[in-house]
């Protein structure tokens, strides 16, 4: 392998990795905020058992967002050298104003969320949960804009000296608010959401299934499923909306989505395929013709741009892009399903006896870390051979000094080390699950002191 | 030196280092000493020690990581890619004390706790031992070409000079993180603490002196800025005077005195950093005329403008969090429900 390809898979793997944990803590974070408002607000201690045994797990899945974390933070500059001096005027901003106003924020309260049960009030304590959450929303904010400036690159002009050429920022806000990042930034949020909502619901579906805890697991479903339900549903119309941009600014990753080749024709959609990317042509796939069309121009015969419209130097990988994107729509389809049915049957008051219904949230739980990874994959990989969109090619933003015996010996270290920390991290989650909430949570609470070890 | 915006955001990445130094330093001076105790419950509240505060303090790296990124690209790009094995090291000693913490005390069994007791110690030891390598580096010079890339060898980066500030460092986040957990314990174990504070002082002060020997003999570039103003003299007396006040105050039993001495010794030291390769930010041997400057290395001026804005903003409320948590988490470390 050349040292392009060992530098993305490292990167790929490494963001992917790392991307498991930050929605979870954004999406339980919104969770732990609605569990323990009800708490606060009716003061049933059922809430606050919830709140308990969830923050546990919180904290749990943060630890490991932070330790592989720190890691996305250097990467660029480690790896991507002449990216870095490419894009640091723009990005780095972005970069840093994540750094002081979301990680400052989500770290400094998270000490009261998981370590200040004894030492602070119950209302300062959910300010801290209150805290914590938007701190993490935050903190996907900057991330999500700094990625979506490589995708719409805007607010900036490009200089050249004798050293090279190098975007420089020549408005923020139009840096921040460049075409792609608003909606790009609801699509993170609402996979994310599903991430945390799917979390809870399959945890606590399992307890139901298997007869424990069944008032916690009840209402950890009810709240799990409202947010679940929302998400799922505003993650279609964030999903459109975000096409929609992509057919608008980056016309080759669209037409790469739908395997779209002809110059200007009429587009429809494949619910799935395989694509012969030599003969330009997509095979065993049943196509609802216009479709693509209809939803981005409102009109089935209008004409959408085509792969052949760009040179064969400035194309995406067709069928890795294809593929990724009609599995992410698909499972974004499922999870509405799913989640919708659950509500119905929630509605008419049998979900907690629906058993195979039950059966079916238990693992839900992966569908939407796999839509979020498939979702990343189709936008980055969608968005090759630049690594900034059409100003940069990622096979020019290598580092210079690195080598590919390098590279090597940090992959086989990430890749030991984070097989490790997965290995460990599912034991811990499932003890901490087996081991279920507190019962002596539900107590009264007499003193500022509790006593579940 | 005139106050124009690359000397201020020079300044700035300073202060943010130097807070990463002080509020991790002792995390890793903690983690240090975290095997001379011996039994579960002392083990333990070593770790709760820095518990609430650990991934607060990390932030601090995180956030000057970002800075250095936004401000002056080109060594963000020159040291990261430079140091790229000495890098990735360092992030897995850094990943590794993470889960330590975390994992420890999740289970009881005796193998499982001394596995991440030795993880935990010997990630904080590899760390603070690799943030002075780099340190060394830059007071020394790498040899960089005509494109600032770094054309040495990760081997290189071990050289004598570095290997000793590196030392250097983990004896200082020692003294440091014993003065730490002073303030931090009480009874027997307090006691005990209180005697590690004078070897740890000892050790640091011996290495302090070789380092300062050998960098005002082999790195004259250093002292240039203090000789032509020598007024600035005042700082090596003032880190002195302060690296002299803690064992005054640990004796007289003063220990958040004597902690703020520490911090103090902490910041004048990285003062004397900054002041000795100022304007330099990575200093080029054999080539001194390709070395990284606060001018030919920076961001736009518009771009330090605007951080300069995200910075005014975003400092007081870091500031107001970071003090709020601390008062919060003041006192003796006492073990409860919640705890690691």
């Amino acid at each position: 392998m050349d040292l392009l390809t060992l530098s993305r898979l490292q990167f790929g793997f490494t963001v992917g990795f790392h991307y498991i944990f930050p929605t979870l803590s954004v999406g339980l974070g919104l969770l732990l905020v609605i569990m323990e408002g009800n708490y606060i607000r009716t003061g049933n201690t059922l809430y606050r058992q919830l709140t308990h045994f969830w923050v546990k797990i919180f904290g749990l899945i943060f630890a490991l967002g932070v330790a592989t974390g720190i890691v996305m933070e250097f990467q660029f500059g480690t790896n991507w050298s002449v990216y870095s001096r490419f894009v640091g005027d723009v990005f780095g901003s972005a970069l840093a104003a994540e750094g002081i106003f979301a990680f400052f924020l989500e770290s400094g309260f998270l000490a009261i969320l998981i370590f200040g049960w004894n030492k602070v009030s119950k209302k300062t304590h959910f300010f801290a949960t209150v805290m914590v959450c938007l701190g993490a929303h935050f903190s996907a904010i900057w991330i999500v804009v700094a990625n979506s400036w490589q995708q719409t690159p805007a607010g900036y002009h490009v200089v050249t000296s004798a050293l090279g050429s190098r975007a420089e920022i020549t408005d923020f806000w139009k840096m921040v608010f460049n075409p792609s990042s608003v909606d790009r930034i609801w699509h993170v949020y609402m996979g994310c959401w599903q991430a945390g909502a799917f979390f809870v619901l399959s945890v606590a579906a399992w307890y139901l299934l298997k007869n424990k805890y069944s008032d916690f697991a009840k209402a950890s479903i009810k709240v799990g499923l409202i947010v679940a339900a929302t998400a799922s549903i505003l993650q279609l119309v964030s999903g459109h909306s975000s096409a929609v941009e992509v057919a608008k600014y980056q016309p080759a990753k669209m037409a790469a989505f739908e395997a779209h080749f002809d110059k200007s024709a009429p587009a429809g959609m494949y619910l799935f395929g395989w694509v012969d990317e030599a003969g330009e042509k997509v095979i065993f796939g049943p196509q609802i013709p216009g479709l693509l069309s209809f939803l981005i121009h409102g009109d089935p015969s209008a004409p959408v741009t085509g792969l052949n419209a760009f040179p064969p130097e400035d194309r995406p990988p067709v069928n890795a892009v294809f593929q990724s994107y009609h599995a992410m729509v698909a499972i974004g389809m499922i999870l509405i399903v799913l989640s919708w049915g659950a509500l119905f049957f929630w509605w008419r008051g049998t979900l907690f006896r629906k058993r195979w219904l039950l059966w079916l949230l238990v693992p839900s739980v992966l569908l939407p870390q796999a839509a979020n990874q498939l979702g990343w994959i189709s936008a980055e990989v969608g968005r090759q051979p630049f690594i900034v969109y059409n100003l940069l090619r990622t096979k020019d933003a290598l580092s210079t000094s690195v080598t590919k015996g390098d590279v090597w010996t940090s992959i086989i270290l990430f890749s030991i080390i984070y097989l490790l920390l997965l290995v460990l991290f599912l034991y811990l989650l499932n003890e901490k699950i087996q081991h279920g909430p507190a019962e002596e949570d539900l107590a009264e609470p007499t003193t500022r002191g509790r006593a579940d070890a | 030196m005139s106050f124009d915006l690359n000397t201020i955001w020079f300044i700035l990445i300073g202060v943010l280092f130097t807070g990463y130094a002080i509020l991790d330093g002792f995390d890793f001076g903690v983690g240090a000493l975290h095997l001379f105790v011996r039994g579960d419950e002392e083990r333990r509240i070593f770790i709760n020690a820095i518990g609430p505060v650990w991934d607060g303090n990390e932030v601090w790296l995180v956030t000057a990581g970002g800075a250095l990124f936004a401000a002056f690209p080109e060594v963000y790009a020159t040291a990261f890619s430079g140091f790229y094995l000495a890098f990735m090291f360092l992030l897995f000693a850094l990943i590794f004390r993470a889960v330590a913490i975390e994992f420890r005390s999740k289970q009881p069994m005796k193998w499982w706790r001394n596995m991440w007791d030795i993880s935990f110690s010997v990630a904080s030891i590899i760390s603070a031992l690799l943030i002075g390598v780099a340190l060394g580096n830059i007071v020394w010079g790498i040899p960089l070409n005509q494109h600032r890339d770094f054309v040495g060898t990760f081997l290189e980066l071990l050289n004598p000079y570095a290997l000793m500030v590196g030392v250097t460092t983990v004896a200082l986040f020692m003294m440091h993180g014993a003065i730490y957990l002073v303030m931090k314990t009480e009874g027997e174990l307090h006691n005990r603490i209180r005697d590690w504070i004078r070897n740890t002082i000892i050790f640091f002060v011996i290495m302090y002196f070789m380092t300062t020997m050998v960098t005002l003999l082999f790195v004259p570039h250093m002292v240039t800025s203090i000789k032509t103003h020598p007024w600035l003299f005042a700082l090596p007396v003032l880190n002195l005077l302060a690296v002299a006040n803690i064992p005054r105050e640990a004796y007289k039993g003063r220990d958040f005195r004597a902690f703020i001495s520490s911090c103090a010794a902490m910041a004048f030291l990285l003062a004397l950093f900054g002041l000795g390769i100022y304007p330099n930010m990575i200093y080029s041997l054999p080539n001194p005329e390709l070395s990284l400057t606060i001018y030919n290395a920076a961001s736009s001026q518009k771009t330090l403008e605007i951080m300069l804005i995200i910075a005014a903003l975003g400092v007081p409320l870091v500031l107001s969090y970071t003090v709020s948590i601390y008062w919060i988490f003041r006192g003796k470390v006492k073990l409860d429900a919640s705890s690691y």
